[in-house]
Formats: C-alpha cells, sequence, structure tokens
C-alpha cells in the first residue's frame, strides 16, 4: 500500500497501462506538453513519446471522432476532456458512433475505448463549469460509466476501464485530485466494473451515492453517529453495470433508503435507483426512498448560493431523518 | 508533433482516354457500374411494395464514383461513408446478396439485419460502414487514418461525404487534424449539389474546392461521371497519399439521379424536370463510358446485353435469397450492445426476458 493522490493514482494507472499495451494512447488538450490541465498526464510524454502522448487542438467532436475509429480498427484510445462539461461537442460521436458501433455492425466493429476528465460541481466555476455530466452518458445502452471518489478506486477502475472492450467513461472529481488516500500495490491492481464499495457500515439507515457526493454521504453519516444513527454507506462506483445486488443489499438490513448525487433530480441517476427500489425492494421499504441532489437549477457563481444549490450533509441527515421518522 | 508536410497532388490532366486500360479492365468497370444500377433499381422496386423498410438512399446516377475510386483500393484499405453506401460496400467486396439481405433487414444480411440500408459494414473487406449522421464518418476517418499512422502501416483510408458535411464542423475539425498529422486519408465530397433539397450555392459562400484550403490539404476536382477520369484520378491519388503524401480533399462532381431518399420526390420544388432530365440524358455515367467503348469498338451491344443479363441474374438472385432468408431471432437483440458482459453489475435496464 501507498498512499497517493487521486491525481497520482489514475497517473500510475495510465502508465502501467500504456507499459502493458503499445495499443493504448492518451489524446486530448493538453496532455502532453502542459502535462495535463490538472496534471493527471505528468511525465507520461517523456515517458512513451509524441504519438502515444497526443496534444490535439480544441476539437472535443474532432478528436473524440478520432479515438472512436482508431478504436474501430483495435486500437485502445484513452480521450481525455479537460472537463466532461466540454464533451457535450462531442456527444454525437459518443453516442452515435461509439455506443451503437457494435450493433449496427452485428458484432463486427468493438469500441474498447476510454473518455475520461474531471465533472461534477468545482467552486465558483458558475454554470457551464460545474455539473455533473453522468446522465448523458448512461443513458445510452452501449456505453459503460464509473465514478471513483477515492484514490484506490480510480486506480483500479480506470485500469480495468482501459482494459475493457467497450466503451467506458471515467468520470473524476473535479474536487477530488488532490485527495491522498491508500492504494494497493502492484500493476495488477484491478477493480472489476459493476462491484459497489460500501464506504461504511451501519444498520439503520442506507446512504447510497457515487462519485464525489460519496464524501458528503460520509460526513453526514458523521452527524448521524452523534445522534445515535448508523448509516450505511453505498458507493455504487459503477453506475453500468451496476450492482444492482448491494443495493438491494443495503436496503434489506436498513429498509431506508436515500440516494444523493451531485446532479440535477430530473432524470438523474436518483431516478433510476428509486425504479430499481420500487420495483424489487418495494416490500422491504419502512418510508418513501427520498433523494438528495443538487437544486434544479444552473449552478449560481454566488458562493454563498452555489452553497446552497449543491446537496450538502445538512441536507443528507434531514432526508435520512425523515426516513426514519425523526 | 512535427510539422504537417503536405505535398500537392497534381490534378489529372486532359481527358484520359481508353488507351491507358485493357479491354478487360473496361469491361470490369462497366460490369461493376451496370451491377450497381441493376442492384439499386431492384431496392427501389423492393421499397415501393414494402419489401424493404425505412430510409433508403440510392446512389443510381454516382455510381462512377465507387466504381473509379473504390475498385483498386487493395482490400486492406479502408473506405467509410454515409447512408448512400449501398454500392461503396460493394465495390469494396460484399456481396450482393449481403447488402441486399441487409436493407429486406433479414439474418444474413451483412449486419444480420440490425444496421439496414444506412449502416452495411464488413470488416473483412474493410468497409467500415455506412453512418447516418451527416459528417460523423469524417471525424471516423481521422481516427482510423490516425491508427494506420500510429501502427506505420502502408494503407489509405478513403471517406466519402456529401456537399452539405462540409458545413459541418466535424469537416474542419478533421481536416485540421489530418493536416497536422499527415494522415493517410482521402476525404473525397460526393458533390451532387444538393443536400437533401437545398442546393450548396444556398448554403455555402465559397466553392467546394475552397473548402479545405484554411487547414492546408490539398484540393482537386474530378469529374465523378465520367469513371475514367475518376479512376485515374483516385489512382494518381492513392497512390500519393500511401507514398506518404498526407491527407487529400476531392471534389468528386456528380449528379444523383433519384430523390434524396426514398420517401423524396425525383424533381421538384429544389430542381426541375428539365435539370433532371438533361443530366439523366447526357451524364449517365454507364452511357458515357459505353459510348465510348462503342466508339473504340471495344464492345458491341450484343456484348452489353450479356453483360446486362449476367448483372440483372445476380441482382434477381441476391433479391430472392434476401426474401427467403430468415428474419434476425429476438435472442440476437441483446447480443451485440456491449461486446464484453461483465461478471458483476446490471447492464440492461429495461426488465424483460433476454
Amino acid at each position: 500500500m501507498a498512499e497517493l493522490t487521486y491525481r497520482a493514482a489514475l497517473n500510475e494507472a495510465l502508465a502501467e497501462e500504456m507499459e502493458r499495451d503499445d495499443s493504448v494512447f492518451l489524446l486530448g488538450e493538453e496532455v502532453a506538453e502542459y502535462d495535463g490541465a490538472y496534471k493527471v498526464s505528468k511525465g507520461l510524454l517523456n515517458q512513451f513519446g509524441d504519438k502515444r502522448v497526443v496534444d490535439t487542438p480544441i476539437s472535443e467532436l474532432g478528436f473524440t471522432g478520432l479515438g472512436v475509429g482508431a478504436a474501430m480498427l483495435g486500437l485502445r484510445p484513452v480521450v481525455e476532456f479537460m472537463t466532461f462539461n466540454f464533451s457535450f461537442l462531442a456527444l454525437d460521436q459518443v453516442i452515435n458512433s461509439a455506443s451503437k458501433m457494435l450493433a449496427m455492425s452485428a458484432g463486427q466493429i468493438g469500441i474498447p475505448m476510454v473518455f475520461r476528465g474531471p465533472t461534477g460541481a468545482a467552486l465558483q466555476l458558475g454554470a457551464q463549469h460545474s455539473q455533473a455530466c453522468e446522465t448523458w452518458y448512461l443513458h445510452a445502452p452501449g456505453v459503460k460509466v464509473v465514478t471513483p471518489a477515492t484514490p484506490a478506486d480510480a486506480k483500479g477502475l480506470l485500469k480495468a476501464a482501459i482494459r475493457d472492450n467497450d466503451p467506458v467513461a471515467v468520470m473524476e472529481g473535479e474536487l477530488l485530485y488532490n485527495l491522498k488516500g491508500e492504494v494497493p500495490d502492484g500493476e495488477d491492481f484491478i477493480i472489476p466494473l459493476g462491484l459497489a464499495d460500501r464506504k461504511r457500515e451501519g444498520g439503520d439507515v442506507s446512504i447510497i451515492t457515487h462519485g464525489p457526493t460519496v464524501h458528503v454521504a460520509l460526513q453526514a453519516a458523521g452527524q448521524l453517529s452523534k445522534e445515535g444513527i448508523e448509516a450505511d454507506v453505498l458507493d455504487l462506483r459503477s453506475l453500468r453495470p451496476l450492482d444492482v445486488e448491494a443495493i438491494l443489499a443495503t436496503v434489506a438490513k436498513t429498509n431506508r433508503a436515500v440516494y444523493l448525487e451531485g446532479g440535477w433530480p430530473y432524470g438523474g441517476v436518483g431516478a433510476q435507483i428509486v425504479s430499481i427500489l420500487m420495483e424489487e425492494a418495494f416490500d422491504d421499504l419502512d418510508a418513501p426512498v427520498l433523494r438528495v441532489t443538487q437544486a434544479d437549477v444552473p449552478m449560481p457563481y454566488n458562493k454563498k448560493l452555489e452553497a446552497w444549490t449543491k446537496p450538502g450533509a445538512t441536507r443528507v441527515v434531514e432526508a435520512c431523518k425523515k426516513v426514519l421518522y425523526v | 508533433m512535427s510539422e504537417a508536410e503536405t505535398v500537392p497532388v497534381e490534378a489529372t490532366s486532359g481527358e484520359p482516354g481508353l488507351a491507358a486500360m485493357s479491354k478487360t479492365k473496361l469491361v470490369e468497370l462497366l460490369r461493376e457500374m451496370l451491377l450497381y444500377r441493376r442492384f439499386e433499381e431492384k431496392a427501389e422496386e423492393a421499397y415501393a411494395i414494402g419489401q424493404i423498410g425505412g430510409f433508403c438512399h440510392l446512389h443510381i446516377g454516382q455510381e462512377a464514383v465507387a466504381a473509379g475510386a473504390v475498385l483498386q483500393l487493395r482490400q486492406d484499405d479502408y473506405v467509410i461513408t454515409a447512408y448512400r453506401d449501398h454500392t461503396q460496400a460493394l465495390a469494396k467486396g460484399l456481396s450482393p446478396d449481403a447488402v441486399m439481405a441487409e436493407l429486406y433487414g433479414k439474418a444474413s444480411g451483412s449486419s444480420g439485419g440490425m444496421g439496414g440500408s444506412m449502416h452495411i459494414f464488413g470488416v473483412e473487406q474493410g468497409f467500415m460502414g455506412g453512418h447516418g449522421i451527416v459528417g460523423g464518418q469524417i471525424g471516423l476517418a481521422l481516427g482510423m487514418a490516425w491508427a494506420i499512422h500510429y501502427r506505420g502501416t502502408d494503407q489509405v483510408c478513403v471517406c466519402f461525404f456529401g456537399d452539405a458535411a462540409v458545413n459541418q464542423g466535424v469537416f474542419h475539425e478533421s481536416m485540421n487534424m489530418a493536416a497536422i498529422w499527415n494522415l493517410p486519408v482521402i476525404y473525397a465530397v460526393e458533390n451532387n449539389s444538393y443536400g437533401m433539397g437545398t442546393k450548396f450555392s444556398r448554403v455555402s459562400d465559397t466553392d467546394m474546392v475552397q473548402k479545405s484550403a484554411s487547414h492546408g490539404v490539398p484540393a482537386t476536382v474530378v469529374d465523378g461521371q465520367d469513371v475514367l477520369a475518376t479512376h485515374a484520378h483516385f489512382e494518381n491519388l492513392i497512390e500519393q497519399v500511401r507514398g506518404g503524401a498526407g491527407p487529400q480533399f476531392v471534389d468528386v462532381q456528380c449528379y444523383r439521379f433519384k430523390g434524396h431518399s426514398m420517401s423524396d420526390p425525383v424533381s421538384g420544388t429544389y430542381r426541375s424536370r428539365e435539370e433532371v432530365h438533361d443530366r439523366t440524358d447526357n451524364s449517365d455515367p454507364i452511357k458515357i463510358l459505353r459510348d465510348r467503348m462503342y466508339e473504340a469498338e471495344l464492345l458491341t451491344s450484343d456484348e452489353l446485353e450479356i453483360l446486362d443479363a449476367e448483372v440483372r441474374g445476380v441482382v434477381a438472385a441476391a433479391a430472392q435469397s434476401a426474401e427467403d432468408a430468415p428474419e434476425p431471432s429476438l435472442d440476437r437483440l441483446y447480443e451485440h450492445v456491449y461486446s464484453e458482459i461483465n461478471v458483476h453489475g446490471r447492464l440492461f435496464f429495461d426488465g424483460r426476458e433476454r
């Protein structure tokens, strides 16, 4: 075990997988000479050269098309979006090309590629640079989505995503890059896609979440604990494939659940989880499942309003008490 | 990255004569174009009686583009195009049976009935699809050319698109990157003057041949109704690009004899009947080659009839086998959504039996 930042864990994952498989290459804006806008690709240009660490023009649609086209011929591109906000320019290639190629060609052409970069609310970046982008990727069959919340998860999931034979979006937390944590050693440390992780054990209420809000959930659980309420915190880690068994198991244990996410409520991840619980865990529930999300508005710049807009620990505590009827 | 080194390719000069090509080769070009014509006519018939559904875009009138540009490629070269894709697929080596069955949505189709008219694929033949979003394949071709460059092999990627696609951002983004990295791609615009029903001059203030200039990609023009000119032009381009000349842009001037798709009229509000008749009478690529061969006494009308009967037979057999083929079974539906079903977790959320 080594203590690494989330950023360094991602960097190690990239370096190890590029070393292991010479069909893996990284492309995106500022990834090479600048070491990445968030320094995730630091040193990789020197290690692997400019054919495998490629600075692109600011042309999200074009370089994502490049990635998908290269994957059509069997390369394993890792496309870095400086942030997923900018990837909306590239969604045609994600949704209409990458996610559907295998089906349209009846299995002739797979797309073994990774889209990665930061997403989620940051600090006072305003409406266009501060939003959770998961649902745009989740919605399309053919794409897989993971949202690591810790350095270990970042490394293990990115490595698994690179080795996966389908398009995988690795959605990193913009505010997590400096987060430190223990990361298991060894090139073969992989976290398989589709496995949730219980980040805290508790029997009274389930806080189910994914991505950066895992840390908000843990904070809320700490506050609840002071009042004698023990929360089970389930980090989904992977949204597609989704560890439905783990979701059902935590709800079977606590009979009460709150879904917490950084995205908007309408058509959000939580909406899907609530639907699954209605269909598959109705008899286990002692209270309606509640959601805590970002307010249903574009992110404001003002610091005070921004804090109110985000799904904070206080709201999670309130929601948990509500499903516990206390 | 190294500076892009783009070497301008000289335009094909003069009218390429029949002399440059053997009689066997000329007959092959004629036969191929006849096959494409009869194939598309059969598709039109089948569409009219409901055997083919959805959108169906015919290549009638533009056969010389597929025959002239694609036939001469190596099997390991790549072709990618838009949704008007039947004849390029045939030219790249897919069987008429597989393409026709795909139009019929049958299990024996090139995509097992999952793709349809707009999504013909033949990986073994280097035919990388029929793509349905205007310009989408231009970005994909960039990546295919990147993969060739990355691996250091000597294939060429030829990417077709219609004239309307040059107004998409992806055209300019891709052109720019292809030039930066000197990638082995030929961007060939099938310039039939109309994006669906919109004349190109109404949506562009500059001429087609100028479109790649600001990206440093050399542009050339060829008469796409003349299969010999098209063949000679692409022969030159392919050789140059294979040799490292970098990306090329070709304005292949052609004309669509039918409507944009089967659900559109041939003429009407956007182009006159007279215009269509004039082009059909005077610039039919098959008639042009036929007449030149007649003139040079390289073809008799009897020989032409035999050729035509033969390709009609091929097309009729393809239609029959498509008609007889089974529908894809329901259990194929989830088979190719993901190539890897992960050990853990759920991938599909419809709650249906699979």
